[in-house]
């Protein structure tokens, strides 16, 4: 049997040396979380956006966006498309509220996004999205997405580039995977809060493109809470 | 009915240099309900009275949000009046798509008069039935604008339009030097007091069901009050001191 | 006969591409019905700006580059749109001097209207990312890296724009190499001083300027600076940084061989 050896590149490998050929996407970085709780829903994104590479281009750019007073979205992804996206919800839902003289509701908003990146799926928005705030009945709820549209409805999400530091952790400590004694009673807001604080410094800790500060919104039935929160700068 | 010649084609002039049909929309705008609006230096109000077409239906809205920095107070053809106030609404949020800024009063109510103009030399078309009260704050100030189914506009301190109008021009002409420094309150209590002038005497007079009070100004954005939000104002005119008060 | 080991061997490189010889389609491979911008031509490089108390100062040098040529010698990066805004240009020259021709109709638009209301510098900047943006959804791209600065009723704005729309306001911008070099430097000198005054700043500016010129082989020594205050805005004349003199040849291997 012949022996293919190669220890360097072979000559159908070789590229051709390209100089700043156009590239339409750009990944600026960054992960967002949200947790529903039983009557509110809070919400965690880092402000540092990435060059797309090594670099830093600002520490404080927020990546979360209010829609409404129940429900706001937080997206990772490329920045100029999350703009994009935030720009045209923003306009619908204002049309919306003067058509129907109240604003969307957080389930119904859900499945607007949904529609509006599956528009756009042939050249998509690169943004990875979670919708999340209180439904009508009052309960804090998310919903997670794909780029082009794909979503299902959620206790707990997250998304960007430290999604895979995240979920293990929210698994075990907000669904209590394959855990032998789960603590009873209700989680409080307060006690959510901290816990997503801790998320977002453990994705900082490893990932390179979350750091900074991070936005840390709390949704319930009195409106949207904001608060900074500081991550590691290096 | 009286015919004219040159009646029945908007874009022929009559040997008299008129165009009939615009002079025709014109006089639709008399035949709605009227409308006053009226401007201090920090907030700009529309005060309407609704008509309903019969006790069992509802009223005919005459108040409409544009944007959050502007809405309009309308008389003559509603139907008109909502696809004027749509297309409103829409250059309203594309100006703010594109600059992150509220449009100025002026640019918006430019461009609705040219959709106006537009209408008045089409052969087959026929004009907007509709005037328009622009009531609005922008960076420039609080604004009020008056527009015309012949694509004409006018800047105004304060003024009416509808039937009856006058009568409220005559209150407003009276009292308009001191709008300037009116409180929100003071301000409406005029505007009330305006409109109440345009009902005939035998008539129910003013009362929650049959007002619409837009306002709008620094820190406001345009809100509509009306139905049970309407009374407190309504029972503040029923007091006359407050606005007599005025140094 | 299979080859097996491929090591780079001279004579195995197909450098003239005897392989896969240049038919006519190769050679012209499918060009689209409208060309459109792949990669830059005539280039500028960094600009850097940063707040000051009381206003932004904004730096560029004046060379536009032809590759690796030193094609334009003097060229202004920065101009003036309106009364409040200054915007500075790296990338495409051409790409930035179409852009100012769209934003000064905008400008002659304010002024015709003549009710005494002119776009702000945040608006301009708005409008700006949104042209960059439709640009690069239609795969034609402005190549650009924008830095927007302004000063209108007592607030400083400053923000960039870049050539997929990514936009962003900040203290401190910087574009190409000078996101690199320069902004380390001035985030350094806005911590270590953070009430910097106008003298401090175009300081600074002249600095990093000077370092980029050391280290960027796309940049000049002749460089200008551009200040948004509440005196309005000024773009100064072309400034000759004070350098190194880089003697040529045998002075410069003397002065080499005594160090």
């Amino acid at each position: 049997m012949d022996l293919k050896l190669s220890p360097f590149p072979t000559l159908e490998k070789q590229m051709p040396i390209e100089h700043g050929r156009f590239e339409a996407y750009v990944d600026n970085g960054g992960t967002v979380l949200a947790v529903g709780g039983p009557d509110y829903c809070v919400i965690a994104g880092d402000t540092r956006m990435s060059d797309g590479g090594y670099g830093i281009q600002t520490r404080k750019y927020t990546k979360i966006f209010q829609l409404t007073d129940k429900c706001v979205l937080a997206t990772s992804g490329m920045q100029a498309d999350t703009l994009a996206l935030q720009k045209r919800l923003k306009t619908m839902l204002s049309h919306y509220q003067k058509e129907h003289g109240k604003p969307m509701s957080t389930p119904a908003i859900a499945q607007f996004l949904s529609n509006t990146l599956y528009y756009k799926r042939f050249f998509p928005y690169y943004t990875f999205n979670i919708v999340a705030g209180i439904d009508e009945k009052g309960e804090g709820c998310a919903w997670t997405y794909d780029a082009v549209g794909s979503h299902e409805r959620v206790k707990y999400a997250s998304q960007g580039s430290g999604n895979q530091l995240v979920i293990p952790l929210l698994d075990n400590q907000v669904a209590k995977f394959n855990q032998q004694i789960i603590a009873g009673g209700n989680v409080t807001s307060q006690q959510a809060v901290s816990f997503v604080k801790d998320a977002i410094t453990s994705a900082g800790e490893r990932d390179i493109y979350t750091g900074d500060y991070a936005d840390i919104v709390v949704v319930d039935k009195d409106g949207v809470h904001w608060e900074k929160f500081e991550l590691k700068l290096d | 009915m009286y015919r004219n010649h040159y009646d029945s084609d908007i874009t022929t002039f009559s040997p008299s240099g008129r165009i009939h049909q615009i002079e025709y929309a014109m006089e639709a705008v008399k035949q709605g309900g009227a409308a006053v609006a009226l401007k201090s230096k920090k907030f700009a109000i529309l005060v309407s009275l609704k008509r309903s077409s019969s006790d069992l239906g509802s009223y005919q809205k005459k108040v409409f949000q544009v944007d959050d920095h502007v809405g309009i107070a309308i008389s003559g053809l509603t139907a008109d009046a909502r696809m004027l106030c749509n297309y409103m609404r829409n250059e309203c949020s594309n100006y703010d798509y594109v600059y992150e800024s509220k449009i100025r009063i002026e640019r918006l109510v430019t461009k609705v008069a040219d959709k106006h103009q537009l209408h008045t030399q089409g052969y087959g078309g026929r004009p907007y039935g509709v005037g328009l009260l622009v009531a609005g704050y922008d960076q420039l100030g609080a604004h009020i604008y008056q527009t015309c189914p012949s694509g004409n506009f006018y800047n105004y301190k304060s003024i009416s339009i509808g039937s009856r109008s006058q009568s409220a021009k005559t209150y407003l002409e009276k009292y308009f030097e001191q709008f300037e420094d009116c409180s929100l309150e003071q301000l409406i209590v005029h505007g009330l007091r305006a409109l109440r002038e345009t009902i005939p005497n035998s008539d129910t007079g003013l009362n929650s069901k049959n007002v619409a009070i837009g306002i709008v100004g620094e820190n406001q954005p345009f809100k509509i009050i009306e139905e049970e939000n309407a009374q407190p104002y309504l029972n503040l005119l029923e007091n006359e001191e407050p606005v007599e008060m005025q140094i | 006969m299979q080859q097996h080991v491929s090591f780079p061997v001279f004579g195995q490189n197909d450098y003239f591409n005897y392989k896969n010889p240049q038919t006519l389609e190769n050679r012209m491979p499918v060009v689209d019905a409208k060309k459109k911008t792949q990669d830059p031509i005539v280039t500028g490089t960094s600009v850097i700006a940063i707040k000051y108390n009381g206003g932004v100062v904004m730096g560029t040098d004046m060379l536009c580059s032809y590759g690796s040529l030193a094609r334009f010698n003097s060229i202004q990066r920065m101009e003036k749109f309106g009364s409040y805004t200054i915007i500075g240009a790296g990338g495409e020259l051409s790409d930035f001097q179409s852009l100012s021709n769209t934003l000064n109709d905008l400008v002659t638009l304010d002024h015709c209207i003549d009710d005494g209301s002119k776009l702000s510098p945040s608006e301009i900047y708005n409008y700006v990312a949104r042209v960059m943006y439709n640009h690069r959804n239609k795969g034609d791209p402005l190549w650009n890296s924008l830095v927007v600065m302004g000063y209108q009723n007592g607030s400083s704005f400053l923000g960039k724009v870049d050539l997929v729309g990514t936009c962003f306001k900040d203290d401190i911008v910087c574009t190409g190499y000078g996101a690199h070099i320069a902004l380390p430097l001035m985030r350094k000198a806005a911590l270590d001083n953070p009430n910097m005054n106008l003298e401090q700043a175009k300081k600074l500016i002249e600095d990093c300027l000077r370092v980029l010129f050391y280290r960027d082989a796309r940049s000049s020594k002749k460089i200008q600076i551009s200040v948004a205050n509440e005196n309005g805005l000024e773009i100064s004349e072309p400034i000759e940084l004070d350098t190194y003199m880089w003697q040529s040849g045998e002075a410069a291997v003397k002065s080499f061989s005594q160090v």
